[in-house]
Parts: C-alpha cells; structure tokens; sequence
C-alpha cells in the first residue's frame, strides 16, 4: 500500500535478543533515562509568587470604568445584559439630579449594576458591546469566597477607584504600571 | 548496679536504645514518605511539595495531622476486631525487625561497655524473616476483615505474593550464609568489616535477595495488592484516618528495615572501607558507623523509589512466573555453586 506520507515506520517484529529477554539491561536503559530528568529544567510556574504573563487579550473578572475626571461611563443601555449568552449581568438606571454632575458622565446612570461571577462565562461580549468604554475585562482572576452570594458583585465591587482621589489606585486597576 | 537479681543498667539501657531506634525508624518512615513525593517529583520535572516549611520539609507532619484527625470508619460489615487488628499487625511486625540491626559497633557509657543492637541474638536473620513474615498477616486480615471484593482479591495477591518471594529470598540467603557461617547480623557484619564485602562474593544472592525484597515490600513493579487500577485501592481501601495512616507507613518502614538489612547482610553494614578498622576511639567509630549504615540505607532507599518511579507493575501471571520459574532457579543454582566453591576453598583449590 502506498504511504500517504514518508512519516510511516515499518514495525519492528524481530524476536527479542538474549540481553532483551534478559529484562535487567532494559530496566537499567530506563532508570538511566528517568534519572537523566533529575537535571532537566522544571517548567513549573510557582504561583503564588510567580505569575504566568497574560496575553494583552486576557479576559478577567469585569471593571466598570471612570473617565479622566472620575465620573462614571456607564449609562444604563442594557446593551452588556443584552450581549450577554450566560445572563450574568443585571442592572437597574436612574436620572442624574441636579449636582451630581461631577459623578455621573450622561444624564442617566447605572443606579444597580449587578454581575453574576458564577453565571459569568468570561467571553468578553459585554466589553464589546459597550458604546461608551464603560466595562471592560480586567487580569485580575481567581477570585475566592465563602460564600455564594458574595460572587454577585455589587457595583462597589466592580467600580474602579476614581482617579480624582485614589490616583494610584485607577492606575493600577488600569494596568498601566 | 543488681538490685533484685536484676542487671538494672541494662534494663535501662535496652529501654532507651529501644525507645530511640523506634523512634528513628517512624522519623525515617515519616520523612521518606516525604522523600518519596520529592523523588517522584524531581523524576518528573515536577518541584514536588514545597508549601508547608522550607522546602516543604514540614509535610510529612501535616500529612500526619490530616490523617490524625480525619475520620474514623468502620463499615458496618466489617469484622470490627479484625479490621483494628490488621493495622497494628502490620505497624508490629514492620517495627519488630529492627531489634536485631546492629546500628554500629560497642560505646562506652559510665564504663559500661554498650552495643548500638537491641538484641545481637545468634539466629539474627532467621528471627528478621520469621518477623517479615508475619508482615503478611496485617495485609491477609485487613483485606479479610474489610469484607470488600477489592479488598480481598488484593489480600490474596499480596499473600501469594509474599510466600512465593520469600522463598526465593530465603534461598538466596543460605547462599551468603554458607559463606559467613553464622545467623548472628553482628558476626555477619563483623566479618566484613576491614575485608571485601559480601557482595563480592554474592553479586547474584544480593541481586535476587533485592529483587525479593521489592516483592516483600509491595514495591513497584511488585505493587500489586495495591493496583490501583484493577482494585480501586488494594486491601487498604475500607480503612481511614490513622489505621490507613498505619499501613502505609508500615510499607514505608519494612522499605527502611529491608535496606537495612541489604545494607547489613551484603554492604558491610556501618563498615567504612580502610576506615573502619582503623579507627580506635569506640566513639568515634560509633558515631561513623551509625552515618555510614544510614548513607547507604538512604541509598538503597532511593533505589527503591528509583525503580517505583521507572518500572511499571508486573502482571500478575508475570509476577508468579518470574518468582516460581526464575528466581528459584537461579537462587537453587546460586547456592550450588557457592557449595562448590566453598567446598574447593577447603580443599586448597584443588579437585
């Protein structure tokens, strides 16, 4: 039969020879081969201290984003809840008052702003569906709780420090240290 | 000191050798189940347990607090007095075998003159294999007791198993004791020390003689009361908490006790070549002998694992072939040509 490829080894059938047979000299052939892995590098990463490098596409736990001046970009279009596959994101809106332009960028905002961990799928579909830059998928994972009801994150859970007051709390949530 | 007829210093003196060297052999025990994740690791490119102290050196009493406190079940079917037993007979006769060890020559205390052996009885290695065996036992009972299918095929096998090995083992121990003349582990150690070690003599006798021992003491490629993959567990797997704690450390101790043993029988026990004999301070040569014994037990411990970590386990109408029709043999065939030799030594090598 013709071989689709020259990759194709014939298999060897020849009868085992006096020292093969012998089985001492293959398990000696075997020890030397498992003691040669004693020098080998480990590709271990140890995790808590060390950390695999992310790729910059990583997709993490979500971060509801502020603007230069601290005020929040979230309008309250649904459009992430919509995007949604896994149904994980529940928010409810509310109208800016008078004075409260300092905190909120339009004039409807996310008074409620609910993110199921659990449910979540982490496919970044909210991020891409968002018009105003307002959520986006930070590196941070493997969050760890107790407690079930404590992985819907509540909007004090998912707001990034505001760059007015806590500058260098936005940078570093921001990634740009 | 005779106070009621009674030599009191030696009471004294045999309680605390007995206290320390069981002691030392659960500290061995603890640390080599340590040693033996370490050595996988390291064997698979992995860095092992690292977590629990620096370098991971507190694990094995973690594990040991895990186990401790874990709980404690009995199945309900279980033959509850047999299913205690088992453990404990397997603990036993694990710890039992070091009594006859000589860890290192004679020291003086307060002008007593003391052997590091508990007890340098003449049949030294007959009582070690009359111990061994009883090792069984703990694994027949348990496996019984436990009243599991799984359980019990693997009690099955590990008692074939151990009959058939030691019969091997014991033949290719009358071979080396031709030679030595004697039962006694002291004399036998003695003989060797500042002359060529047994081995020389016996390459084939130590090479069975170690095979053996991989066989007694469930070793891979021996393992097979312990196939996983075939019996779920082996003859352990009812137990929990510290009796499972109980034989698997007894595994790790009858691996202690029988690299003590090759290393005494076949590696000049605490002998040092051109060191040993040398070495007049009985101190000193305590002090020596006890390291040098250790280093080679170590050796032959991480032989032992070596090989766990390379081979894989043996079929069972493997396991049986090559103990009945190839080990007895060569161990038969081992001991005659000894006889012939011995035989021709005494007759000034002549015909």
């Amino acid at each position: 039969m013709q071989a689709l490829t020259n990759r194709a080894k014939q298999v060897e059938r020849a009868p085992m020879t006096f020292i093969e047979q012998l089985y001492l000299w293959n398990i000696v052939k075997g020890m030397a081969i498992t003691f040669m892995h004693m020098f080998k590098k480990q590709p271990t990463i140890r995790y808590p201290e060390q950390k695999r490098e992310f790729s910059p596409v990583f997709r993490g736990l979500h971060v509801l984003n502020r603007d230069e001046e601290g005020k929040e970009r979230c309008t309250a279009c649904g459009l992430c809840a919509v995007a949604c596959p896994a149904e994980a994101i529940t928010m409810e809106a509310a109208e800016r008052l008078e004075g409260e332009e300092n905190l909120y960028r339009e004039e409807k905002y996310a008074a409620k702003y609910e993110i199921n961990m659990l449910r979540c799928i982490f496919c970044g579909l909210c991020e891409e569906a968002c018009p105003k830059d307002a959520i986006y998928l930070s590196e941070t994972f493997t969050p760890a709780d107790f407690n079930r009801k404590n992985f819907i994150y509540k909007k004090t859970d998912l707001l990034i420090p505001n760059p007015t007051t806590d500058a260098q709390g936005f940078a570093a949530a921001k990634g740009l240290n | 000191m005779t106070i009621l007829a009674l030599d009191w210093f030696l009471l004294i003196e045999k309680l605390i050798l007995i206290a320390v060297i069981i002691f030392a052999s659960l500290g061995v025990a603890l640390y080599t189940t340590f040693a033996e994740r370490k050595v996988a690791a390291i064997l698979q490119d992995r860095p092992g347990p690292n977590r629990a102290g620096p370098f991971g050196l507190l694990q094995p009493l973690a594990d040991g607090l895990k186990l401790i406190t874990k709980e404690e079940i009995i199945p309900t079917h279980a033959n509850k007095w047999l299913f205690i037993l088992g453990p404990g007979l397997a603990m036993t006769a694990a710890l039992m075998t070091c009594a006859v060890v000589p860890w290192g020559g004679t020291i003086d205390v307060m002008g007593h003159k003391v052997d590091l052996q508990i007890a340098d009885i003449n049949i030294g290695i007959l009582y070690v294999f009359a111990v061994v065996s009883m090792g069984v036992y703990g694994v027949m009972i348990g496996g019984w007791a436990s009243n599991n299918k799984f359980s019990l095929m693997a009690a099955l096998r590990g008692a074939s198993q151990a009959i058939s090995y030691e019969l091997a083992m014991g033949l290719s121990l009358i071979a080396l004791l031709m030679i030595t003349g004697s039962l006694s582990l002291r004399t036998i150690v003695e003989q060797q020390v500042g002359h060529v070690w047994n081995i020389v003599y016996q390459p084939v006798g130590f090479l069975i003689f170690f095979i053996c021992a991989l066989a007694e003491c469930n070793r891979t490629p021996f393992d097979l009361p312990e196939a996983e993959n075939e019996l779920n567990f082996g003859y352990h797997q009812e137990y929990s908490s510290m009796k499972l704690g109980f034989y698997l450390f007894s595994e790790y101790i009858n691996m202690f006790i029988s690299s003590t043993i090759m290393a005494t029988m076949f590696f000049g026990g605490y002998d040092l070549p051109f060191v040993t004999s040398h070495l007049t301070n009985p101190g000193t040569a305590a002090i020596v002998g006890i390291v040098v014994l250790m280093t080679k037990v170590v050796m032959f411990i991480f032989l032992f694992m070596w090989i766990r970590w390379t081979i894989p386990r043996f079929r069972y109408d493997q396991l049986m072939d090559l103990g009945w029709k190839k080990m007895i043999p060569l161990a038969l065939a081992n001991m005659l040509v000894t006889g012939f030799f011995i035989l021709l030594k005494q007759n000034n090598w002549h015909f």
